[in-house]
Order: C-alpha cells, then structure tokens, then sequence
C-alpha cells in the first residue's frame, strides 16, 4: 500500500503515457526530459504538536507519531536529499516541547530544515526555537530549485506585544479555533521586503519552491487557514515559472493552483482536522473538495495522520503522502490540466468509503 | 421473531454459497458463526473430508517420516502443539529443528481471509502445500515424495479416484491440497458459554467475572477492535495486521538492515516461506515480508480468541505463557515489561489501558469462556507448564 522505494518510475511512466496519447503538448515533454539528473526527493514531516505533560512526561499520542515518521523517512530508499520540518514541533511553545521534539527529530538520518509554527512562537516570539533551529526565515539552494522558508505565522504587532498579560496567555490565544480574541497570520512587511530582494537574485526560469506554516491563500478565516497578505506574497512569487507553496498547519491533504502557484498542503503527525466550511464574509480561495478525506477511525490513533515524500521532477513537485491505514496518496502537477492534482482519486470508484462508526 | 428471520437468512445464505443440501459436513454453523466459505471449485464431501484427515496425519510425507500436518497441529491439543512456544519439525542429528512461529489452532481457521501469521499464503488450499517442503518443517526437497505415496498407496488409490475421478499422474498436489483444506473446513467450533450467553440468551452461561471481563473487553480493554465480535457472529479478527510490540522489539535496532535486504532480494512467497521460519530476526519483519510497506513491519495477522484458554502459549513467537501475561502486554502499551521502549513502528490502536489486577483478571476469565465444547476438557493456559 504505502510503498518504501519511491515509485519515480512510476511518474516518469505516467507522464509518457500522457504524452503517448497527444494531451501534452511535445516542448513540455521535452522540457521534462531535459535533465533527469536534476531530480530529485526529500521528506516532509509536519505539525508533531509534543505537548508536555509535567515532569518528564509528555502527551503519548503525539510522540508516537513524530517517532514513526522519523523511523519510517530513515528507511527511504533511494534516501531522500533533506528532510524539511512544516512547523509546529510543539504545542505550546515550551522548552520542554521543542527540546523534547529536537531529540525525537535528532534520529533523522538526514540534513533537517524547519519552518516555525504558530504553536512553536507565541510564546517567546521564537527565541528558544531560534536557539534549537536557527533563523525564522532564510533560503537555501539544491540542484537548481531555490528553496525559501517564511515565518507566516506573523500577526499585527499591536496583538502580540500590547493585548495579553502574559507570553503563556498570548500562546494559549493563538492556539484556539473559531477565538474571536485571535488574529489573522500574516508574513508582514519586513518579511516581504526580504522576500523580494532575495528573490531578485534568482533568475524566473529557476523553479522556486516555498515553506511556510500557513497556506500563502485564504481559505478559513476562523482557523488561520489564512495568511492576510498572502495576495501580497503572491505577487512576488508571480514573475516566475514555476512556483510550488508547500505548507503544514491544516493537518489534511489540499491543493489549489493560483495563476502560476501551485499549493500543496502536508499531513501532520499529530491528528487530522477536517475540511472547513468556506469562509462567506470575504473573498476566499477555498478550492471545491471534490475528494472528502476518508473519515478517522478513532481506534487506530495513526489513522488519518501521515507525512510524505516529495519528488522535484524539473521544478515540479509530486507529493506522495505515507498515509497510516490508508491507501498511499499522490498529489502530482498534472501537465494536462495546468495544476496539481490526485488523478486516481478523482475517480469515485477509486476512493475509500468513508468508514461508520456506531 | 428476530431469532427466526435470522434463522432464515442464514438458511438463504447457506443455499446461495454452495449447493450444500446433501452434505453433511457444512450443516447448520455452530452457535456465534457463519456458515464456513467454501470455494466453488472445491465442494465438501465426506469423502473428501476423510481423504483430507488421513493424508493430514501421513507421517510419511516428511523428510524422516516422522512429522505429519496433524503434529503440529494436534487434535488432542485444540489442532496446535501447545504447550510448544515455536513448532518442532523433523529431526537432523538426533535433534528436532524449530521454527520461528508458533503453530496456530486449525481450527477455525477457515474463516481468515488469508492463511499463515503474516498472511503470506491466499487460502488453506494453498497454505497446506509449504509446511511439506520447508526445511524446518517437514522437510522434503520438494512435492514428488507425496505424489510417489498418493499414486501408489492402494488406500489412497482408490480414494483419489473415488473423490476426484483421477488417477495415476492425474493426482496432482491441487487435489491432495483440496482434500486437506476440505479436512479443515470441517475443523469450526463455536458454541462456547460466551456463544451461549450473547447468542443464545442464557443469562447464566457467563461467571459474573466473565460478564465484567466481557465488557472490559468491549471498552475499556478496547480488545473488540480488533478481535471482533459482531451482532449475529464473532470471529474474533478483523482479518487485519497489526504491530502489537512483540518479536519486532527484540530487532529494532536491525530494522533499516533488515527491510533493506529484504526490499533488495525480491523473494518469493516459497523463498519468504523459507526465510522467515528459519532465522528468527526477518521472522519479526513480519507482514513487510509480504506488503513491503511500512504499514507491515512487525505485524501479524489478528489470531481468532475462540479456544484461546487451551492453546497456549501466545503471540506469533509463542513468547507469552499465559493469557494473564498478553493482557499484561496490552495493559503496558505493547511491551511485556513495563518501562522497556516502545517500538517505532507500534500499531496506532495500542496504547497503555490503566487496568487494574482484578480487571485484567477479568479479562482472562472472559477468554476462558470462548472454549467450545468440543475443547473444554482440554487443560487450560492457567495450568500448563510451558517449555523454556
């Protein structure tokens, strides 16, 4: 189900047939095969919430899931070049929670890169994760994609330093859903200004790909599925070819195409949420779930949790999620269509009927 | 008026699976299961059934003419060879050579989806062909000895013919295999005092610890997940693998070692067969052996619990002598001494249960209300001395 040997071939296979049968147009095709030497896959593990308990202890549920992930991405084969961190190590931002999801992580085989999550600043606005993981934003290059990490997870300076009585308060605000006292995330000017300048240096034919904790669109106001300048973000992502957004936070599988940005979302090894409702007060760019998730069952704690591996093939991401009992997902550009897309899921025979509990 | 309809459905089902009107042997399920799935291609008969339990006892179809089917799985001993952790097969140098697994009951093992700890083999008509030519078993190179017997031996001579109108090079291993898992189709027991008490409205069918260990085992055990019990029958599996921390806590450091190889090789299920009983660290790989997916590492399928108080010890090693030790095991979180490391790769259904020595005594008395008649004069767990 969950295959360990990446199936590249696979993708490859599938986008010849495609070709095969004259829905590609040639120069794409050609464009794909220019250099395979240039692929490339790295793991992605997201949103581990370790939650201190007291003493030494610590919320089970969620170390097992960062543990089995650690284990499972060690034992990829071809190995994966990196392994990224979508943010949220902890739950409320502790020492204790980083430190002890610093160590679960430390197993990883591989060069680890982290993005901040909400539940890993608004304690200490990022200090001791900075202490553990270095710089809250920064880009980096490998085999010609340039990688670029944002802190999204940002709001209006007036709430985080002037409305709450204590970091602890602050924290435990953020963290709640639907709180009317909570605030949207956003990446901020200052961000935004170095985006930009380091972007300048890269050439727009240089596939890029971003790492934020949040989406970079709007999609649930109430759950911070949101990033309030995402339409300013955006438009420094806009001049190049080819941008993938790949972000943690919503706990599920989405995907979405904006113009030249194509959205993928990670799993979390935490616990799943669902899909929400479409915020109606303003404009939002919630995509139509045309693929429910099949539903959790509450037995088997996995369930509904997972973490992925991802092939960057010419630029263009393939996202396969390791999905525990369940059926291995993939999310891969679709040439045909223009976006990314689960093919196989599309079709209704294909899918899982969601499971009845009484 | 529940009981009747139900009655009724059953009947209908009975009809529609197989024309089963003039067979004896596949007569009204016994009380808290289904009618036993019988493929098309290979019909009950009596005949049938009583060549399968004769070359199910054939010593001769071992190396050394000393190990039959029914050695390992013993009638006296609920179809298994309890009180043996792992399973004896034919002797080399004076020694008997054993394998990784322990030997699970027969009976009713017709109802699995699929056949072996790590669901390697598709059907019982399958699965009876590798024990024969696995070295640690029985031992033969390969199938020809048993034909040799079978095409000669008058008794099963005319057997043959008389079952399945063949003879000479016309018996093949598809009928001696047929014959077996026909045998074993026979081999379902229910009935038991839980039966009784759930299916059959006998309130007084439970002891008042089993009726407390029932419903821990429906709740706060959380045991039903898994071994299922359902409104009209239980099986006691979900026909699912699960990584429930034992033998794999014994190899996680191996683990990356271990898949790797065994993702290089490409064995086959007959190579797998070999692998995994004769060295005990790819043995804890598990279902991986067969799914190659993360998913099965260090999984085995869910055993029923039907008749579990007289077939110790447990777990797919045989590493747990008594059922009060495997409740110990569920109550730690998966691991049989409390505070050893939990593996990596443990079933997300397994987590410390917080129960206390009364209710995992409990527990054990409902497990000892799961024996069937057929079996209750049969030593308990709780009695056995099991062998180091």
């Amino acid at each position: 189900m969950n295959p360990i040997v990446p199936s590249r071939r696979d993708f490859l296979k599938g986008a010849a047939a495609a070709a095969a049968a004259g829905v590609v147009p040639m120069s794409f095709v050609k464009l794909a095969f220019a250099d395979p030497a240039q692929d490339f896959t790295f793991a992605y593990i997201s949103d581990a919430h370790i939650q201190h308990i007291s003493g030494t202890k610590f919320v089970r549920n969620w170390d097992r899931g960062l543990i089995r992930a650690v284990a499972e991405t060690n034992l990829l084969t071809p190995k994966p070049d990196f392994v990224m961190f979508g943010g949220d190590l902890g739950q409320l931002g502790m020492k204790e929670e980083l430190d002890h999801g610093a160590e679960i992580m430390s197993k990883l085989r591989y060069k680890t890169h982290y993005v901040m999550g909400e539940h890993d600043y608004y304690l200490d606005l990022g200090e001791y994760w900075s202490k553990l993981f270095g710089p809250h934003w920064y880009s980096f290059d490998h085999k010609g994609v340039h990688f670029v990490v944002l802190n999204s997870v940002l709001t209006y300076d007036d709430w985080t330093y002037n409305k709450w009585p204590s970091a602890q308060e602050r924290m435990l605000q953020m963290a709640g859903l639907d709180n009317p006292n909570g605030s949207p995330f956003m990446v901020g000017e200052k961000q935004r200004a170095w985006l930009k300048a380091d972007l300048d240096k890269v050439a727009k034919t240089t596939p890029v790909v971003v790492f934020s904790h949040s989406p970079l669109q709007k999609l649930y106001k109430g759950w911070n599925f949101w990033t309030e300048d995402a339409e300013e973000v955006q438009a420094i992502l806009k001049p190049f070819d080819k941008v993938n957004v790949i972000y943690g936070h919503v706990h599920q599988i989405q995907y979405n195409q904006i113009g030249n940005i194509s959205f993928n979302a990670v799993m979390a090894t935490a616990w799943p949420w669902p899909y929400p409702n479409s915020y109606a007060q303003a404009q939002h760019t919630m995509p139509v779930l045309t693929v429910p998730m099949n539903r959790a069952d509450p037995f088997f704690e996995r369930d509904a949790t997972g973490w992925q591996f991802i092939d960057v093939h010419t630029g263009r991401v393939a996202l396969k999620y390791n999905l525990y009992n369940n059926t291995a997902r993939t999310v891969a550009w679709n040439p045909a269509t223009g976006k990314p897309e689960d093919t196989v899921f599309q079709d209704p025979a294909k899918r899982i009927p969601p499971q009845v509990h009484y | 008026m529940k009981r009747t309809l139900f009655g009724l459905l059953v009947a209908a089902g009975l009809a529609a699976t197989v024309a089963l009107a003039a067979d004896a042997t596949t007569a009204k399920p016994p009380l808290g299961l289904p009618p036993v799935p019988i493929p098309a291609d290979n019909l009950q008969t009596p005949e049938k059934v009583a060549l399968g339990d004769k070359l199910f006892d054939d010593k001769r179809f071992s190396a050394t003419g000393q190990v039959a089917c029914a050695t390992c799985h013993d009638s006296k001993k609920a179809f298994t060879d309890s009180p043996l952790r792992t399973s004896e097969g034919i002797a080399k140098a004076g020694k008997k050579l054993t394998g990784t697994r322990n030997a699970p009951t027969v009976v009713n093992a017709a109802y699995f989806d699929v056949q072996f700890w790590d669901g390697r083999s598709p059907s019982l008509e399958d699965q009876s062909q590798h024990p024969f030519v696995n070295p640690v078993e029985m031992g033969l190179k390969d199938h020809q000895p048993i034909l040799k017997i079978v095409r000669s031996d008058p008794a099963y001579v005319k057997a043959f013919e008389q079952v399945f109108g063949k003879k000479g090079a016309q018996v093949t291993m598809k009928e001696v295999q047929q014959a077996i898992a026909a045998f074993e189709r026979t081999k379902v027991a229910g009935d038991s005092p839980f039966d009784r008490y759930f299916y059959g409205g006998d309130s007084k069918a439970l002891t008042d610890a089993q009726k407390r260990g029932f419903d821990l085992y429906v709740n706060k055990g959380r045991c039903v997940s898994c071994h299922r019990i359902e409104q009209t029958q239980a099986l006691f599996t979900d026909n699912r693998f699960h990584n429930v921390g034992v033998g794999i806590n014994d190899i996680q450091k191996d683990v990356p070692e271990l898949a790797g190889a065994f993702l290089q090789a490409k064995a086959t299920v007959a190579e797998v067969d070999v692998k995994v009983l004769g060295d005990k660290r790819t043995s804890e790989l598990g279902r991986f052996a067969i799914s190659r997916d993360f998913e099965g590492l260090g999984a085995f399928k869910t055993p029923t619990l039907r008749n579990v108080a007289v077939t110790s010890p447990y777990m797919h090693d045989g590493s747990l002598k008594t059922l009060k030790d495997v409740v110990v095991h569920y109550n730690n979180g998966g691991v049989t001494k409390e505070g050893d490391p939990v593996n990596d790769f443990l079933s997300g259904g397994i987590r410390p249960l917080n129960l206390t020595e009364q209710e995992i005594d409990d527990l054990v008395s409902f497990m000892e209300a799961l024996t069937s008649p057929e079996y209750a004069s049969l030593p308990s767990a709780a009695r056995l001395e099991v062998k180091p």
